[in-house]
């Protein structure tokens, strides 16, 4: 045991922790514990009145207990208890018992609540500190209630000591993070935002960090802060090492202050008034120049704390991205950094440079370093160094470099850390195509990508590539030409065996002209890896031979061998024996034309957001800004150049292929689409199972998948969305499914299944509604039609294409219904169904799921956008807010994905707490465009969440807000 | 700050200090996953990590490692001078730290931390001031106060 033992020694608790340090197994250990539990509640419970300082002691055991990592369920009551002790050391022992140790009992929160509220009022120092550390440390929403109207009180008292200000400042921030809803503003603030003029530099080292996560939310509220933080940080800047005395830190003046005020102005766009932005280019100036003089120390905490200035500043040059000079001398500065012998330094500066390179003043500065920072990627010793320059160098390719960089990402792959592999994959795989000159090198790189690491090549990479040479007539010779020549190895990867069927079923013909590579030489060459590959690649290739059917009529006696073989034809495998069953009676039913019109070559995919992309987004996660920056300034040669793509914005708006309005849509598009896909990635391969942000361009293949099934099974009225849901008695029960997405069964009973599938566009929509007969019975005098009651007709318009009036068994049944937004609603159209079946007739109404939300187009936007917009729109009927409990658990990608599905766009790195979702979006309909923004902020310790929508009509937000409710 | 962790190098959890609402169970994941990686890593590494979508700062003393998790916004190097700072005041406290001080007089440990950081912020970084408020509850110790 230690010789010092400050305050008061517990000489029981000390026995206790050498015992646990001497025990020889974890099971000594346990059975240690064990027993003193047993000891400390046989005392609570006794019947003699334990003294202050057995109280104290048992209370501290416990806690040695959990922190060692064990359950402790009692002596909560003991420690609340100690709370109202006299003597201080208890009471502090009973505050870290209930810092650490929180219980959401409602009981004891109220007594630890009263406690707390004592020592508030006891105008103690120490004690009020006490409890505002205990605040502070808990968070709770329950001591938010209690206390957030009485922490700024004694925050902006004129007679409060420095210390508890400090306290108090600090504790407001936590409550702020955690209930920002419950903490009000008011006439405190401006006198908060003074407290920068403050003599003490703790009480300004504290309210900075408060006033930088409250300007965060509410930047307008906290406006006059900059002039206030530009003064106090010229003052530090320029005072002499000695000035502050003890907040000078190894010979920098008070770099944690410095570092919080330059954080602070990153809130802000630079200054408009001109002496203050002049003052505040001085400070950023002599930090600089501070870089270049020779040390004051050799201490690594002096060159810390100033680079951790230096950095700091750099960040708000960068975030200001206005002075040219300034941007290029921070380049020039990080660009020293990156030879620096400090691997700290080095990590750094790549870190920095990444968002520099967004910033069009500096993009070409941080070029000249490409050399070095290619030599980083070979040389460092540590992965997270090494991963920094992958960063690094992606943020800085463009047209000029992008061959050397893809060159050298590619050949450090063969040697990287499994943990950045998929990364560089992804990141390789979308500068190639964002920069491809000609097609062939980016065929080149992506088949690289998957010779050197075929393992981390993600689906997402794969179906790009045939994305893109589908849509390229110029390089699909050569892509058929290479995936043949790389097919040779003996070894292949099987990403590459999917690739190459792919490839060869839609452009073999282009090589079969070469003795080399006839027909029957491709064919056996794919199905010599047939045997080696999983399910959905041979469900693949099985799609591959019957186009080579198509393609080459002299193999077809060789391919129907193939499917006519038991091992194809008696496959375990339902979808391989489907797949063989079906493609051998096509082959032998079907005449010549009609084989040349289903097995078409594919028709090219719509131009969208490259899926990979979304994919590297969202492996980044949230606040990653650079990435997002990058995209916004270098997105207009996206897809090679010929759409034209002028933001990142233009997934949903992607126009619909031209072939999906063409006469033989259904022949082609749908059904060939369903041949090449198999069955668990259908959709994917439009990038449409990525994200369900894209899920506005799905019709051409949809509507078709429906139809080849069909054609082929003719028996069930397999509605191949999704697996039936519970038959219920409420006809709206499915309804609130739909808010989220498009696609699925709204209804269904013994006899009937309706199935939606659905487009929505600025303020028109079409949905298809599938009438599935789940009977053998034909349905007679079928009839189906769409009301709009009361105001809704006025607000909405929905037409009913008409559809046959009889259903067969077995059959399904598709209606179009047009639709359009004439102005905002709530109510939602009824669907009628009427038919007679067996004589009786059925009577089904059922809601139609067409919300105000549909209407949505995502909006991109910054930070300082958003919330510029959003105070904007801050007036009391423009904002309705709803806190709920939440129904369902709480996974962020669920929720994500629930509100891209609602149609706004995921805005990530907006808002302060990483925790929280923000939104934005325009519902359109024929009479005006509304502007929405929307933030959730779930609380999982309470599990609850508070939706807040801002909107410029207020019963837009009431109706977006009631939707969007339900579905947490 | 999101969290702050003091782990030896056996892999023993000695201070867990937590900003941001976690349940046990998750807590106890995240020290776990991260005192391995950290553990895992070699020495004259760098001191920063990407750890899922936190920036992890960590330092080794003696046989302690000191380990905060800061947000993407935050500045590393300052966060690894606020674990100097803390190294400093528990050896200023205790008279050149060791180990054995952080586990027989935990609840130490905790009160300095409470007073240099609260909320996950710095709240005092002047040394002095920080120990004067230490010294003035030691002194409070054993004094009884009229309720």
């Amino acid at each position: 045991m230690p010789a010092v033992s400050k305050g008061d020694g517990m000489r029981g608790l000390a026995v206790f922790i050498s015992d646990i340090r001497n025990c020889k197994s974890k099971e000594a250990e346990i059975k240690r514990i064990n027993k003193e539990l047993a000891n400390i509640r046989s005392k609570f419970k006794g019947d003699k009145a334990l003294d202050g300082y057995s109280k104290k002691k048992y209370v501290c055991k416990l806690l040695f207990i959990f922190l060692l990592g064990h359950d402790i369920d009692f002596g909560h009551m003991e420690a609340v208890n100690l709370l109202s002790s006299n003597k201080y050391t208890e009471k502090q022992i009973g505050y870290l018992f209930i810092s650490v140790l929180v219980n959401s009992n409602s009981d004891l929160i109220s007594l630890i609540n009263n406690a707390i509220k004592n020592d508030l009022s006891s105008r103690n120092p120490t004690f009020m500190n006490l409890a505002l550390h205990c605040i502070a440390n808990v968070g709770s929403r329950e001591m938010a209630e209690a206390f957030a109207a009485e922490v700024p009180r004694i925050l902006v008292a004129g007679d409060t000591m420095d210390s508890v200000k400090q306290s108090a400042a600090l504790c407001l921030l936590r409550l702020n993070r955690t209930s920002p809803d419950l903490v009000p503003m008011g006439e405190w603030t401006t006198r908060v935002v003074h407290l920068l003029n403050d003599q003490h530099l703790g009480v300004v080292t504290a309210a900075t960090s408060l006033i930088t996560t409250l300007a965060q939310k509410s930047p307008e509220d906290f406006k006059t802060s900059v002039s206030l933080a530009v003064a106090r940080l010229s003052r530090i800047v320029s005072s002499a090492s000695t000035d502050l005395q003890d907040y000078t830190y190894y010979f920098v003046a008070a770099p944690w202050l410095s570092v919080k005020l330059l954080r602070l102005l990153q809130c802000y766009p630079p200054p408009e008034d001109g002496a203050i932005r002049g003052r505040l280019t001085e400070c950023l100036e002599t930090i600089l120049n501070k870089a270049q003089e020779p040390p004051k120390s050799k201490k690594v905490q002096h060159s810390n704390a100033k680079n951790a200035v230096l950095f700091e500043a750099i960040s708000l040059i960068i975030h200001h991205d206005s002075e040219p000079t300034l941007l290029v001398r921070a380049c020039n500065q990080l660009g020293q950094f990156l030879q620096h012998r400090e691997t700290n330094l080095r990590y750094l500066a790549l870190e920095s440079m990444c968002t520099l390179a967004s910033s069009e003043f500096s993009h070409e500065a941080v070029k000249t370093h490409i050399e070095t920072v290619i030599n980083a990627l070979k040389s460092e010793r540590d992965v997270s160094v090494r991963q920094r320059a992958v960063d690094l160098l992606y943020a800085m390719c463009d047209r000029s470099n992008a061959k050397q960089i893809v060159a050298e990402m590619l050949s450090y792959l063969e040697t990287a850390d499994y943990s950045i592999r998929e990364e560089i994959v992804l990141k390789v795989a979308i500068l190639a195509e964002k920069y491809a000159v000609d097609y062939t090198w980016y065929v080149d790189t992506i088949l690289n990508l998957i010779r050197f690491a075929g393992d981390y090549v993600s689906d997402e990479v794969w179906y790009r590539v045939i994305q893109i040479v589908i849509n390229r007539d110029e390089v699909q010779g050569y892509a058929a030409k290479t995936v043949f020549e790389a097919l040779q190895a003996p070894a292949c990867h099987e990403n590459l065996v999917k690739v190459g069927g792919y490839i060869l079923g839609e452009f073999g013909n282009l090589i079969a002209g070469d003795s080399r590579s006839s027909p029957l030489i491709q064919f056996d060459l794919l199905h010599s890896k047939f045997h080696l590959c999983s399910v959905p690649t041979r469900a693949l290739l099985l799609s591959a031979y019957i186009k080579f059917i198509n393609l080459f009529p002299e193999v077809k006696g060789t391919i129907q061998e193939v499917l006519r073989s038991d091992s194809q034809l008696r496959n375990a495998d339902v979808e391989l024996q489907q797949r063989a069953v079906e493609y051998l009676r096509l082959s032998c039913i079907a005449s010549t034309d009609i084989l040349a019109t289903v097995l078409e070559e594919m028709p090219p995919f719509p131009e969208r957001e490259s899926s990979i992309l979304a994919k590297l987004k969202r492996k980044k996660g949230p606040g990653n800004l650079h990435l997002d920056l990058d995209e916004n300034r270098k997105e207009r040669s996206v897809n090679g150049g010929t759409a034209d793509h002028s933001s990142t914005t233009s997934n949903a708006k992607a126009p619909m292929p031209p072939q999906a309005s063409a006469v033989p849509v259904l022949r082609s598009a749908g059904p060939l689409f369903q041949v090449f896909a198999s069955p668990t990635t259908s959709t994917d391969l439009l990038g449409l199972g990525s994200t369900i942000a894209t899920q506005n361009s799905a019709p051409p293949a949809s509507k078709g998948a429906s139809l080849l099934v069909d054609v082929f099974s003719g028996n069930t009225a397999a509605f191949p969305v999704e697996t039936p849901v519970a038959v219920g008695p409420v006809a709206d029960e499915n309804f609130s499914r739909f808010v989220c997405k498009n696609n699925g069964v709204l209804y269904e009973n013994q006899l009937l299944q309706i199935g939606l599938k659905s487009e929505f566009r600025q303020n028109l929509g079409r949905m298809y509604v599938f009438f599935g007969n789940k009977t053998s019975t034909q349905f007679m005098n079928f009839a189906a039609s769409v009301v709009c009651q009361d105001a809704l007709q006025a607000q909405l318009n929905v037409h009913a294409k008409p559809a046959d009036p009889t259903v067969d068994g077995g059959a399904q049944l598709q209606q179009i219904l047009n639709i359009e937004c004439v102005s905002d609603f709530v109510d939602a159209p009824v669907l009628n169904i009427q038919f007679r079946y067996g004589g009786t007739l059925q009577n089904i109404a059922v809601k139609l799921p067409i919300t105000l939300n549909k209407f949505f187009q995502p909006t991109e936007m910054t930070s300082l956008d958003f919330f510029q917009r959003w105070k904007q729109l801050g007036a009391p009927q423009q904002e309705v807010q709803n806190i709920f409990k939440a129904r369902h658990s709480m996974d962020i990608e669920v929720t994500k994905a629930k509100i891209m599905g609602f149609g706004a766009a995921l805005l990530d790195g907006v808002d302060p707490n990483p925790f929280n979702f923000v939104g934005a979006g325009v519902i359109h309909t024929k009479t005006t465009q509304v502007g929405c923004l929307l933030r959730l902020e779930p609380n999982t310790q309470a599990q609850m969440y508070r939706l807040t929508l801002r909107t410029s009509r207020g019963t837009v937000s009431q109706r977006l807000c009631d939707l969007l409710s339900e579905q947490f | 700050m999101q969290f702050m962790l003091l782990f030896s190098r056996q892999g023993k959890l000695r201070l867990q200090k937590w900003y941001v609402p976690l349940s046990d169970k998750e807590r106890k994941k995240i020290s776990r996953d991260l005192v391995q990686t950290i553990l895992a890593r070699k020495p004259k590494m760098c001191s920063f990590l990407e750890w899922r979508d936190l920036k992890i700062v960590y330092k080794r003393y003696a046989s302690l490692y000191f380990c905060c998790a800061v947000e993407d916004q935050d500045n590393e190097l300052i966060t690894l001078e606020i674990i100097h700072r803390y190294v400093e005041l528990l050896d200023k406290y205790f008279g050149s730290v060791c180990e054995l001080d952080i586990i027989f007089n935990f609840e130490k440990a905790y009160f300095i931390l409470d007073e240099f950081l609260l909320g996950g912020e710095a709240q005092e970084t002047s040394k002095k001031n920080v120990l004067k408020a230490i010294e003035q509850a030691d002194l409070l110790q054993e004094c009884t106060f009229p309720v």
